[in-house]
C-alpha cells in the first residue's frame, strides 16, 4: 500500500520551476532513500509531502488525503534540515514540548528517548550536544506521536560512520516492525545501498526509480554512484 | 485553537526566557532604570518636570521594550525550523502566536508593576486617580506593546525586517500620541491620525489617572487599547504561512 502518491509534482517558486512534474510512491514498510546532490530539490520535494511547501501543483496524496490536510498534521514525523529543536531547552523539555503540541502521553518520551538512545543526554542543555545528538533529538521528536510516514531530510549528514550504521538500521527496523513509511534524503551516494527503493534525483528530474540493484543493472554499472554519471550522460546524450 | 497547546507554548517560552537571565533582567528592569534617569534629570529644576511627563513615559517605555522584545522573537523559531516544524504539527496559528502574548504578557504585568511601584513609593510620583488604575493601564500598554511586537513578528521574515517597523510603526505614534504636542493642537490631518493609533488611546488613558480623580474616559480608552491587542494578535496568526516558498 502506498503511503505517499505523487503524480506529476510541479513546485514553481518566484515564477521558476524548480521540480518538474515528478512521479513516485512510497510505500508503507520500505525505506525510500531520495539521492541527489545538493542543491536538486530534494528538501523542496520533501516540503511538498509535508504540505509546508508554497507554489505545488499535481497531485501528491498523503496516508490517502491531499498533501497538507488538517488531518495529516500528527500523523508525518518530520526532520527538517535544520535540527528544529530548541537549542537554550534540555533534551527532555523539548520533546515534553513536542509532546504536549501532538498530545502524546509522557511515557511516549522515554520511548522515544530510548529508541533514539538519549537517556544519558536527557538533562543536557541542546546548545551543548554535538552536532549528531542534535539531530538524533530531532530525529527522537519525529518519532513522538506514533507517526505513520517519516519523512528525514539529510538525517544522516556529518554524522560518524557507526552512528550512520546504526541510524540506518533504526530506520529499517521501524519500517519493520509498525509498517511505518520512510522517505530519507541524502547527498552521499554510498548511502544508496542502505535503502530498500531509490529515487535519484537531478536538477528537479528524477533519473531513476527502482531498487539499487535494479538501477546498477539497467545502467551497467557496479554502484550506484556510476549509475547516476551513466544515467547522467545518457540524458546529456540524448539530448 | 486548543488550550492545551496554547498553554504548552507559553511555558515553553516562559522556560526559554528563564535560561536567558541577561533578557529577563533587561525586560524587567528597563522601564525602571529609564524612570529613574528622567527623575535625575529634573531633580534640580523647579516645577513638577517628573510628575507631569512620567505618566506619559509609563505608557511608553513598557510598551517600546517589549514591541522590541517580541518582535524579534518568534523569527528565531523560523530561522531554527522549529515553526516549520510546529506548523507541520497540530499547532493551530493562534495557539502559536496566543502562547508568545500569554508568555511575554506575564513579563510585561511584572515589569509595569515594578515601574509603577517604583515611579510611587520611590520617586514622588503622584496621581490624581487610584494607583490601582495606573497599574491597570500600564499593565495594558506593555502588553499593547507585546502584541504589536507579536503582530510585527509574524509578518516579517528576517529580524533584519522586524527591526526596521520599529521607526515605521512606533516613532510616529510617540510623536502623535500628545506628549509633544497636545493632540488637540495637532493640525487637522494629523490630528485624525493621532486619533486612531492606540498610543494614542494608551497614553490618554494614563492622562485620566494621572490628572483626575474618576480618570474621565478611562473606560472607553483601555477597551480600545484591548480592542487593539486582539486585533494584533488575530492579523498575526492570519499572516503566519503554513506554507512558504
Amino acid at each position: 500500500m502506498a503511503v505517499v502518491t505523487a503524480r506529476g509534482l510541479k513546485v514553481t517558486r518566484g515564477g521558476r520551476e524548480v521540480l518538474h512534474g515528478l512521479d513516485f510512491e512510497v510505500a508503507a514498510g520500505e525505506v525510500l532513500g531520495l539521492l541527489g546532490p545538493s542543491g536538486c530539490g530534494k528538501s523542496t520535494l520533501l516540503r511538498s509531502i509535508v504540505g509546508v511547501q508554497a507554489g505545488v501543483s499535481g497531485r501528491v496524496e498523503v496516508l490517502g488525503e491531499p498533501a497538507g490536510a488538517r488531518g495529516l498534521r500528527g500523523r508525518i514525523g518530520y526532520v527538517t534540515q535544520a535540527a528544529s529543536v530548541y537549542d537554550d531547552l534540555t533534551v527532555i523539555e523539548n520533546l515534553r514540548f513536542f509532546a504536549s503540541v501532538l498530545g502524546a502521553d509522557r511515557t511516549e518520551v522515554d520511548r522515544c528517548l530510548e529508541r533514539i538512545d538519549l537517556v544519558d543526554e536527557r538533562d543536557h542543555v541542546v546548545r551543548r550536544l554535538s552536532g549528531g545528538q542534535r539531530s538524533r533529538v530531532s530525529l527522537a521528536v519525529a518519532l513522538l506521536g506514533q507517526p505513520e510516514l517519516l519523512v528525514l531530510d539529510e538525517p544522516t549528514v556529518g554524522l560518524d560512520p557507526v552512528l550512520r550504521r546504526q541510524l540506518w538500521e533504526l530506520f529499517h527496523e521501524l519500517a519493520g516492525e509498525r509498517g511505518l513509511g520512510l522517505i530519507v534524503s541524502s547527498h552521499v551516494m554510498d548511502e544508496a545501498r542502505r535503502c530498500d527503493r531509490l529515487l535519484l534525483m537531478r536538477e528537479g528530474r528524477l533519473l531513476a526509480v527502482g531498487t539499487p540493484d535494479e538501477i546498477t543493472a539497467r545502467t551497467g554499472t557496479t554502484d550506484v554512484e556510476d549509475a547516476f554519471l551513466a544515467l547522467v550522460e545518457g540524458q546529456e546524450g540524448v539530448a | 485553537m486548543r488550550p492545551r497547546i496554547t498553554l504548552a507554548v507559553a511555558t515553553r517560552v516562559l522556560r526559554q526566557l528563564a535560561r536567558d537571565p541577561r533578557t529577563l533582567v533587561m525586560l524587567i528592569l528597563l522601564p525602571v532604570a529609564i524612570l529613574a534617569l528622567l527623575h535625575w534629570m529634573f531633580v534640580d529644576l523647579p516645577g513638577f518636570g517628573f510628575t507631569s511627563l512620567a505618566p506619559a513615559l509609563l505608557a511608553l517605555i513598557p510598551f517600546i521594550v517589549m514591541f522590541l522584545v517580541t518582535s524579534v522573537t518568534t523569527l528565531r523559531e523560523r530561522t531554527s525550523g522549529t515553526l516549520e516544524r510546529l506548523l507541520a504539527m497540530p499547532m493551530g496559528r493562534g495557539d502559536f502566536l496566543l502562547g508568545y502574548a500569554l508568555a511575554f504578557g506575564a513579563v510585561a504585568v511584572i515589569q509595569s508593576l515594578l515601574a509603577v511601584w517604583v515611579s510611587v513609593m520611590w520617586l514622588g510620583l503622584d496621581v490624581a486617580a487610584s494607583v490601582v488604575w495606573l497599574a491597570v493601564v500600564a499593565i495594558a500598554d506593555a502588553i499593547l506593546g507585546t502584541a504589536l511586537g507579536l503582530f510585527v513578528s509574524a509578518f516579517a521574515r528576517t529580524e533584519f525586517q522586524a527591526v526596521q517597523f520599529m521607526p515605521v510603526l512606533v516613532i510616529p505614534q510617540i510623536l502623535l500620541c500628545g506628549l509633544f504636542v497636545g493632540r488637540a493642537q495637532l493640525p487637522d490631518v494629523l490630528r485624525q491620525v493621532s486619533d486612531v493609533l492606540p498610543l494614542s488611546f494608551a497614553v490618554d488613558a494614563m492622562k485620566a489617572v494621572a490628572e483626575h480623580a474618576h480618570a474621565p474616559g478611562l473606560g472607553g480608552d483601555l477597551a480600545v487599547v484591548i480592542g487593539y491587542i486582539a486585533a494584533a494578535l488575530l492579523l498575526g496568526a492570519l499572516t503566519l504561512r503554513r506554507r512558504s516558498e
